[in-house]
């Protein structure tokens, strides 16, 4: 600092009493070189002291294996369980309610508390627990056998129990008696091959696609002796034994002539897990209201 | 002035500042204006303002926990929260206004700090006596006397800034109940923890800091110093004037010096300690006391006031060069103003035109993108809306949904039979809405129709409507 020593009686621009520049200058502006405050020397100071503080009453110090506790003993991973827990404690009412309550009654009309809770809690739990499959929009996998929720379509029914029932059980698993199930036969080497097309062309023809008049009328044979027994001489399907509407718009596993071709010869079978062992019955319950709101819900 | 063989001081105490007692018009204006800011801030949470049973009864309301700003008449829900901007925007432009015509007074006369730190100014006078009087106390040693009164001045001083901190909080919810909850001490710990912080600073900064917050923790001066010019309105010394200055003593050559008698009333006036006759200091908050104390003297020894004034920087010249004095409202009203002011007033009316026009009733629709459409077992396609329907009459209303496109559309509602749903009084509901388009219809297999939805709320035939869109097969 000594370096740049003010001449005052060389500078214009300064007056005598004036304190000395920092020999700084830019466009012409000098700066003053006055003292700082010695308040801001005390906070300056307290600051550190504070940080000091700081670092001993909360986890701060990274040591080997984690950092060090801080003898508040805060912790944010604490605080989410305490918050959970003080949540749940919150809405043990609504919760125990919602697994003695009757699923039908459960509106947004006669009980809103209850239904904000279901649905806003099963939410969550289908992000968590079903869309890896059913798609965080619930809309399934077009055509790759993961059902759209959305739709007026069930293979297994969409009042509030049917879907209580499948979230609970699940389809076609092996860890829960009380699954749903049922089993389409495989038609290839059942059939001859061109009854295999022809009852392809039949199933096109009853779901309004385009197909060859010839086929499908020799298909309806096939259909009737083969297929109608769980589908329905309609084909409207059957509930009972998940066998799907092929009358309608929508196809699990997609309905060009190929992939319906692909269906007989080979069948399908669509699994779900059982959710009884890993979900809450509240939970459960919850779930299968949210799916239900969704805009397929019978 | 350090000698050059000294190292320069690091770091300077502050020096304390003892205001002298000063009367004058300027002084009466800050009265005023203390007056009323502290009124203002003091008594308005408590104002009654009666709307009804479902809402609350204060006239002046920042209810944060149900998302509500009451002002008397004036309801702001969250989607209307651009008037709060709106009024942030005008203030932003009111002190652009105010700094360019005159300077700073906003430190002077109304800024918290000031204000505060001129009732604890008050406070000080009344209990230590004016100048020297507590002058002659800082010096004094550490006696019972001393105590005594330092004790009660900090005592008047921590009621001020309790009262401070605790007005605050009442703002935020119902005051009388605050009121006797915080005696109860039944209160939130937020209003607890937001009184204390208030308290201190107020204390720290109004008792202590005083001048330093000024000087070196506020940004304003700063910002200010980059919106005057040199037409804005600064207190100055004419020192063409009253330069040489000096004690007008009888035979000392009194007919050589100017009009200032060095009599440093201006300086012992000064709440941030500095000598206006230096020129214009960025400490200078321009609360033109130093006018007032100057104008007294110059009426004493028979001189005309106005040696110390509010003055704009080419008046310098101007006087200088012998010129009539310039008109303070020529500083004032010049184009910068003028369309400062136009701006200002453009966004008071717009925001008072769109606060008169604004609906009762209104709607906000947020398309369900996942998925873009359904298709249904009979090929009709579904798109789904939540739509938020906000309520903000007093009643209990039922809303009509309908949507409006070039091509046929259905519309329902979840959960509900036909097109209408209640919405409380004062409240928001989130309803699930379906649109569908009939199988193989224009919409169903375009990629994008135009649509509308209109709500009506069928008490009061108040409609309002809201654009959207549809999506079709042809998305991909």
């Amino acid at each position: 600092m000594t370096d740049h020593k003010t001449d005052h009686h060389n500078d214009p621009t300064l007056q005598a009493g004036d304190p000395e520049t920092t020999g700084h200058s830019w466009d012409g502006i000098k700066e003053f070189n006055n003292p700082l405050p010695r308040w801001w020397l005390w906070t300056f100071y307290a600051c550190i002291v504070w940080g000091l503080g700081y670092t001993i009453a909360y986890p701060a110090w990274p040591l080997l294996k984690e950092a060090t506790p801080g003898f508040l003993g805060y912790s944010t991973r604490a605080n989410v369980v305490a918050d959970i827990a003080e949540f749940d404690a919150m809405n043990v009412g609504l919760r125990e309610a919602l697994e003695r309550v009757e699923l039908t009654s459960v509106t947004p009309q006669d009980t809103p508390d209850l239904y904000n809770y279901a649905i806003q809690g099963g939410a969550a739990t289908f992000r968590t627990w079903c869309a890896q499959c059913h798609g965080s929009g619930a809309a399934g996998v077009q055509a790759a056998g993961y059902p759209n929720l959305l739709d007026d379509d069930w293979l297994w029914g969409g009042s509030i129990e049917d879907i209580h029932y499948t979230v609970a059980h699940g389809i076609r698993n092996e860890d829960d008696p009380d699954a749903r199930y049922s089993q389409m036969t495989a038609f290839e080497g059942m059939i001859p091959d061109e009854e295999i097309t022809a009852v392809v062309h039949h199933v096109l023809a009853i779901s309004g696609q385009e197909h060859d008049a010839g086929l499908a009328m020799a298909g309806a044979e096939v259909y009737s002796y083969n297929c109608a027994s769980c589908h329905g001489e309609e084909g409207l399907g059957d509930r009972f034994l998940g066998a799907p509407n092929l009358t309608d718009a929508i196809w699990l596993y997609g309905g060009s002539p190929e992939k319906i071709e692909e269906t007989v010869r080979y069948s399908r079978f669509g699994v779900m897990p059982n959710w009884t062992d890993r979900l809450s019955e509240a939970e459960i319950r919850s779930v299968a209201l949210y799916v239900h709101s969704l805009g397929g819900g019978e | 002035m350090t000698t050059s063989n000294e190292p320069p001081k690091l770091y300077a105490a502050r020096e304390p500042v003892f205001p002298r007692r000063v009367s004058g018009n300027f002084r009466n204006l800050k009265w005023v204006v203390m007056a009323i800011t502290l009124a203002i801030y003091y008594v308005t949470p408590w104002i009654r303002f009666d709307r009804g049973p479902s809402l609350p009864d204060q006239a002046v309301l920042l209810d944060l926990a149900n998302r509500r700003f009451f002002f008397f008449w004036i309801e702001i829900w969250p989607h209307e929260f651009y008037f709060v901007a709106g009024l942030l925007i005008m203030a932003g432009l009111g002190l652009f206004l105010f700094t360019s015509a005159l300077g700073r007074v906003w430190c002077g006369y109304s800024c918290p700090q000031t204000v505060w730190t001129d009732l604890f100014f008050t406070v000080e006078r009344w209990i230590e006596g004016d100048r020297n009087a507590r002058v002659r106390l800082w010096n004094a040693k550490w006696d019972a006397r001393k105590i005594r009164l330092r004790l009660f001045k900090w005592a008047v001083w921590l009621a001020i800034a309790v009262a401070t901190g605790g007005a605050w909080v009442f703002y935020f919810t119902d005051a009388p109940t605050l009121l006797g909850n915080l005696f109860t001490g039944q209160a939130h710990p937020a209003a607890y923890t937001t009184i204390a912080i208030l308290t201190a600073t107020t204390f720290v900064f109004g008792g202590f800091m005083r001048e330093q917050v000024c000087i070196y923790m506020c940004p304003w001066p700063r910002i200010q110093a980059a919106m005057m010019d040199e037409h804005s309105i600064t207190v100055a010394y004419r020192d063409w004037r009253g330069e040489p200055r000096g004690k007008h003593r009888k035979a000392e050559g009194a007919d050589q010096l100017g009009d200032c008698i060095d009599c440093n009333a201006c300086v012992n006036v000064c709440p941030v300690g500095i000598d206006i006759r230096d020129g214009q200091q960025l400490e200078c908050i321009t609360c033109a006391l130093c006018i007032d104390a100057c104008d007294d003297m110059m009426a004493k020894v028979g001189k005309e006031r106005g040696l110390i004034d509010y003055m704009a920087l080419t008046d310098e010249e101007n006087e200088r060069a012998g010129n009539k004095k310039v008109s303070i409202w020529k500083h004032i009203f010049r184009p910068r103003t003028i369309i400062y002011t136009i701006l200002w007033s453009g966004i008071g009316i717009g925001l008072t035109v769109a606060l008169f026009m604004r609906g009762n009733i209104d709607m906000t629709v947020a398309p369900v993108r996942n998925p873009l459409y359904v298709t249904l077992s009979d090929g009709t396609i579904r798109n789904t809306y939540d739509i938020r329907l906000r309520n903000m009459t007093h009643d209990d209303a039922q809303f009509a949904l309908s949507v409006v496109s070039d091509a046929a559309l259905e519309i329902s509602l979840e959960g509900e039979e036909g097109i209408f749903v209640t919405v409380p009084a004062d409240e928001t509901h989130l309803q699930r809405v379906y649109v569908l388009a009939a199988p193989d219809s224009a919409a169903a297999t375009s990629a994008r129709t135009d649509i509308r939805f209109w709500i009506e709320n069928m008490a009061t035939t108040e409609r309002s409507s809201q654009d959207s869109s549809f999506v079709g097969k042809d998305t991909q």
